[in-house]
């Protein structure tokens, strides 16, 4: 079964990016999770996500584009990243969301993904 | 009268809480049905809040619940069966009241503690079956823990009550031939509750610190209930050791203390003097097993820090014989890390390459680093401590081994 984790980051965390004193443990600890988990092969896709800052929002109302800069929502905690992973049941899926570095740092969500809908 | 309910509210939850189990067992007896013996607990503690304030609190207050929580079976079992059934199990109840009431009532935990880790029962319930039936936690909180969603747990708890309703499971002790490979079910589920304790270190959620005194505390009702079994003593003496360490596995900052560099001034000598005391009790009994064992590793690696002097000869050895005793996936990780530290580097390979379905346990990868390491192959050990980093859910462990914490010399 397919599952999409969502990494949430609170922006305490997010920003341990671009502070050299933290970026490489920040960083070492991402890798060795995307690392591991390519290597168990439960790893469909999945990519990190640049900072919110660099984010632009679109909707539409009446016909008129509306165009702003940042994400959708100011929250607490920001989208860092995803990956889709093919595992058994939910609580395999829980066990990878588990091992995240954002998990103790922020919060994972995890979703089953829609399966696609039968060809007509 | 705010303060005066709020007295009487101390008081009803205080009877449920320290004799859940109790009240829970002595209903369970009579209907094996643990899941409406719960209800009717629940119900008889609501009855108790709304009654007590009112009326005063009862003499025997854990008395009161059980009588209220066995009307409340019995009014359940009347709707359910036929007039004339229903008419039987009130006269029973009616009995069993009575005795309740003139007699101190027997412990019948151990009784249930024995149905939960009954063999037909899935054993990835038990632990938890356990620590709800006799403890009263909830199934959220033992979700947690166990690291599955609560409605996994949920659906296994439920499942393991019909099973234990429906299949006719005896609410029996087990005849003494049978207590030594029926033990080992009762001591494995409540060294797992400790062992998921045991995970969350971090103590990141405050509700799951108290899981691992929840789990020792089952481990001295067991002596209590059982003191001639040299496995029950094992065990308890086994969780005393790790517990007595617990203070010192973290540094302030939150970072991650491998045991050889814990600061011994922080363990609990009176929980490792009792860890020996109970060692040296089972010995005595002259039946080994395996918690045993492991009570002893736990007990040398204290005396190595203690005196300063290196054991791993007989840590080898202890290893061994856990290995023929109970060839669990821990013990046999752990073993080869023994042999490793012990000069055999290339037994230790070995042994870790023999293993299967290894590719996601982190302490295989983490005991890969080492191994590898102490063989001199720093690139296969740097290789495996980032699979184990990536691997572990816990951030002081993942930072500790990002930063060589591992290739640390004294081992």
């Amino acid at each position: 079964m397919h599952y999409m984790l969502i990494y949430l980051e609170t922006a305490e965390e997010m920003g341990k990016r671009g502070n050299p004193a933290e970026a490489g443990t920040y960083w070492g600890g991402w890798n060795a999770y995307m690392g591991a988990m390519a290597q168990s092969g439960v790893m469909v896709s999945g990519n990190g996500l640049k900072t919110p800052e660099v984010a632009t929002t679109l909707r539409v109302v009446d016909g008129k584009r509306h165009i702003h800069d940042g994400p959708f929502a100011d929250t607490k905690e920001m989208l860092g990243g995803y990956v889709i992973i093919d595992v058994a049941n939910l609580d395999d899926a829980l066990e990878w969301a588990a091992r995240a570095p954002c998990a103790s740092a922020g919060s994972v969500e995890v979703r089953p993904v829609l399966p696609a809908p039968a060809e007509g | 009268m705010d303060q005066a309910r709020r007295n009487v509210a101390l008081t009803a939850e205080l009877a449920a809480r320290t004799s859940y189990g109790k009240l829970l067992a002595l209903l369970v007896t009579r209907t094996r049905d643990i899941a409406a013996c719960e209800d009717a607990l629940a119900a008889a503690l609501e009855a108790a809040l709304l009654q007590w304030p009112r009326e005063g609190v009862p003499a025997n207050p854990v008395g009161w619940l059980l009588t209220v929580a066995r009307r409340s079976i019995g009014r359940a079992a009347a709707r359910a069966h036929t007039a004339d059934r229903s008419a039987d199990t009130l006269r029973l109840l009616d009995k069993e009241r009575l005795a309740a009431e003139t007699s101190p009532f027997g412990d019948r935990r151990l009784e249930l503690m024995f149905v939960c880790a009954h063999p037909a029962i899935d054993p990835d319930a038990q632990p938890a079956l356990m620590l709800q039936t006799v403890l009263g936690l909830d199934a959220a909180r033992i979700a947690g823990s166990f690291l599955v969603s609560s409605a996994t747990m949920s659906q296994r708890l439920v499942r393991a009550k019909r099973k234990i309703r429906d299949s006719g499971i005896g609410f029996a002790l087990p005849d003494i031939d049978d207590v030594p490979a029926r033990i080992d079910g009762v001591l494995s589920a409540i060294y797992a509750a400790y062992g998921a304790a045991w995970e969350d270190v971090t103590g990141a959620d405050a509700k799951l610190v108290g899981l691992a005194e929840e789990a020792i505390w089952l481990g001295h009702l067991l002596t209590e209930l059982m003191p001639d079994e040299a496995e029950v003593l094992g065990l308890l003496s086994l969780m005393l050791h790790c517990e007595a360490r617990r203070p010192a596995r973290r540094a302030p900052d939150g970072a991650f203390v491998p045991l050889h560099r814990q600061n011994i001034d922080l363990w609990s000598r009176p929980m490792i003097a009792q860890a020996e005391r109970l060692l040296r009790r089972a010995a005595q009994l002259k039946s080994p097993g395996h918690f045993q064992i492991e009570a002893a590793i736990q007990s040398l690696h204290a005396h190595q820090r203690f005196t300063g002097e290196r054991f791993s000869q007989p840590l080898v050895e202890l290893y061994d014989a856990l290995a023929r005793y109970a060839p669990n996936i821990g013990g046999l990780v752990a073993r080869a890390v023994a042999h490793a530290e012990n000069g055999d580097t290339e037994a230790a390979l070995a042994m870790l390459d023999g293993m299967h379905e290894v590719a996601t346990y982190q302490p295989w990868w983490a005991a890969r680093a080492r191994v590898c390491l102490l063989a001199g192959d720093e690139k296969a050990a740097w290789s495996a401590a980032r699979t184990a980093a990536g691997l572990t859910s816990d951030a002081s462990v993942r930072q500790f081994l990002l930063g060589g914490g591992f290739a640390d010399r004294t081992g």
